[in-house]
């Protein structure tokens, strides 16, 4: 601040402070409280908004439950409502979503921060830039072209004789989980690869020079330096995975609905602005939750992450 | 168990660098060897060869014998303390030295006690639970070298182990790693660019420059009898005259130089070779009157008292710049800067010495 000050004069250093404050507050936090207040608020016709009618309640977050439908978990079968079934699916499939990248980025984040040559370093980065230089619509098409059933991949798969029928990947979470993971894979990928060039390689020798086989120095050295990195990947992936509404809107099988989509489908097509509001709170609230009893389980801090 | 170790002929390239060039050594059972040398001399990656993180280009290396070419580094006998010692941060300190045990599948009770039995030999007892962090730096020098012995190596490999450490804690661990050794029985191998060090603890010492090994011997042969101008340069101080070699006989030399001809020793391996003539300044004297032979006058241009000793900067008539140490015997009276003196030096102190660049391979 005081050196801002010094810098720019009072005119520039008020406006970066008036312009900061701005976006916080009128275009992030204003809105997010409009919403608050207004998933607490009946859906009413037009005449009776302000009215003796327009109290608050939590009759919007009620509807969540409702409209049973079957769901198996371990071979249960049990009844639960169609949109906590959405919902919980939506969780864990965003976990799966994380899983995957973690297990696609940890070996690739290994090869680029402790094997890659220095000069190699450039030209690899750059190949992981490229697609994200295409837009997330377009990539999330491109799936889909490749997915179809009479698609790329399928011709791939029968002309390399490992299968004999075509598969019907558009079924299900399937489609949605792939085409996240392709989304969101630098994500996990970069934090990753940050905390695994701070490990001082001395380490991972004094390891192997003490008989230790490389698996082992993984799980021991490697590993535990880089779970700052892992877990701030894992938050954002999961976190961006579970809120996108853009990926499954364009790829999704009749079978995988996700919850934003639902949560979509209550304020564009049924014009309910405070219950879909209301799902958008429960949504972010078990993100969060979902999140932390996972730092929790792994002994991870936050200002580890923050690091 | 400790084993020997043999260079033989090993080289080692990177790229168009020959980092190590043709060496040759035999490391004795037991034995405390050290390769001392300036940075970039190949010593590092003489050790690294050994430890097998890197691939000598050509030559074999034999641990106890056996050849251990194509040995990753978790398959030799051997131990290596790192220069910033590689501690694992976030495991305690008995994780730490029970680290090669884990690997090898000793209980967690049987690695908990030889990790405590370790400490004790290190002399750090009841930092079991401790952090790596919470050590000063003199105790994670044993933590390192406890996490060492633990996997009990026929061969101990230390790459500048000491350079972190303030004097004092140096010259302590000088003595302490050379009890350990003592007591454990096991070969050490350090790499130090600091000639006190290695003259202090080691049985042999191998003088190194340019990737190659300039001479192997015990520490007072490397003081008192270097091979080359190199070694007696990196090992210690010199007053060097450039001049011609006229008569030699019995290993002795009379050395024509711009001020005048001295008698030296001509050791047999300078025979034939440009020379020049080398004279510790511990070995020069300080007279009023010319000695009978390898006297020359000088002017004194600084003396500096340091306590234990005198040294006196001088300047001949022809502006060759001498160094004299003199010791201070408590009575005599310290020469004055400015006075003209001369300076003499015993013929069996002074060596006639080619340069290293003549010697070598």
């Amino acid at each position: 601040m005081h050196d801002l000050y010094r810098r720019y004069g009072k005119g520039l250093t008020y406006t970066f402070i008036g312009l900061t404050f701005f976006w916080l507050i009128v275009l992030v936090v204003l809105p997010d409280f409009k919403l608050l207040e207004a998933s607490f608020r009946p859906y009413l016709p037009v005449a009776d908004i302000g009215g003796p009618k327009d109290v608050y309640s939590l009759g919007n977050y009620a509807q969540i439950f409702g409209n049973e439908v079957p769901f198996s978990i371990f071979g249960i079968e049990v009844m639960i409502a169609a949109r906590i079934k959405v919902f919980i699916l939506t969780i864990f499939y965003s976990g799966v979503v994380t899983l995957i990248t973690f297990l696609l980025a940890y070996p690739l984040s290994f090869y680029l921060a402790k094997v890659a040559s220095g000069k190699t370093l450039p030209t690899l980065f750059l190949l992981l830039f490229v697609p994200l230089w295409v837009s997330e619509v377009l990539r999330s098409f491109a799936w889909y072209i490749i997915l179809t059933l009479k698609g790329p991949l399928n011709a791939l798969l029968m002309t390399l004789g490992l299968i004999s029928k075509e598969i019907r990947w558009i079924d299900g979470y399937s489609p949605v989980v792939i085409t996240l993971v392709y989304a969101y894979v630098l994500f996990m990928l970069f934090p990753l690869y940050n905390a695994m060039q701070s490990l001082d390689s001395n380490q991972i020798e004094a390891a192997e020079d003490l008989g230790s086989p490389w698996w082992r120095t993984h799980l021991r050295v490697i590993l535990p330096h880089a779970k700052p990195g892992i877990a701030s990947g894992a938050v954002m992936v999961f976190m961006l995975s579970a809120g996108s509404l853009l990926v499954p809107a364009i790829i999704n099988s009749t079978t995988g609905n996700w919850f934003t989509q639902t949560i979509q489908g209550i304020m564009l097509e049924g014009q309910d602005w405070n219950a879909g509001a209301a799902f958008a709170f429960m949504l972010l609230l078990f993100c969060t939750l979902a999140v932390s009893v996972a730092m929790r389980v792994f002994r991870v801090k936050l200002s580890d992450i923050a690091k | 168990m400790s084993a020997g170790i043999e260079l033989d002929n090993v080289c080692c390239d990177f790229g168009s660098f020959r980092a190590v060039d043709h060496v040759n050594v035999n490391i004795q059972p037991g034995e405390f060897f050290s390769f001392l040398g300036p940075s970039g001399c190949g010593k590092t990656t003489i050790l690294r060869m050994i430890s097998g993180f890197t691939d000598p280009t050509e030559g074999v290396i034999r641990i106890g014998g056996t050849d251990v070419r194509g040995q990753r580094p978790n398959q030799r006998p051997t131990a290596l303390i790192f220069q910033n010692l590689a501690l694992f941060p976030l495991m305690p300190i008995w994780e730490n030295i029970a680290f090669g045990l884990e690997v090898r599948g000793v209980d967690k009770a049987k690695r908990r006690k030889r990790a405590e039995e370790l400490l004790a030999l290190v002399d750090l007892h009841d930092s079991a639970d401790k952090m790596v962090s919470q050590l000063s730096g003199g105790q994670k020098q044993r933590v390192a070298i406890a996490r060492a012995l633990a996997v009990e190596p026929a061969v101990m490999l230390l790459d500048e182990p000491l350079s972190a450490l303030d004097l004092k804690l140096r010259q302590h661990m000088r003595a302490e790693l050379r009890a350990i050794q003592k007591r454990t029985g096991v070969t050490f191998i350090y790499i130090t660019h600091d000639q006190g060090e290695a003259l202090a603890m080691s049985d042999r010492v191998g003088v190194m420059s340019q990737g190659r090994l300039q001479q192997v011997a015990n520490p007072r042969d490397i003081y008192n009898n270097p091979v080359n101008g190199f070694v007696a340069s990196f090992v210690g101080e010199n007053n060097i005259l450039k001049g011609n070699v006229q008569a030699a006989a019995d290993g002795m030399a009379g050395f024509e130089t711009a001020i005048g001809t001295f008698k030296a020793r001509l050791p047999e391996t300078s025979a034939g070779k440009a020379v020049k003539l080398y004279v510790r300044p511990e070995h020069v004297a300080l007279t009023n009157a010319a000695g009978a032979e390898n006297s020359v006058p000088v002017t004194l241009t600084e003396v500096a008292f340091e306590g234990n000793f005198i040294t006196v900067h001088a300047v001949t008539e022809n502006g060759t710049d001498m160094i004299a140490e003199l010791r201070n015997d408590g009575a005599g009276s310290v020469p004055a800067s400015g006075s003209k003196m001369h300076m003499t030096f015993d013929a069996r102190n002074a060596s006639l010495l080619p340069d290293s660049t003549t010697t070598g391979a």
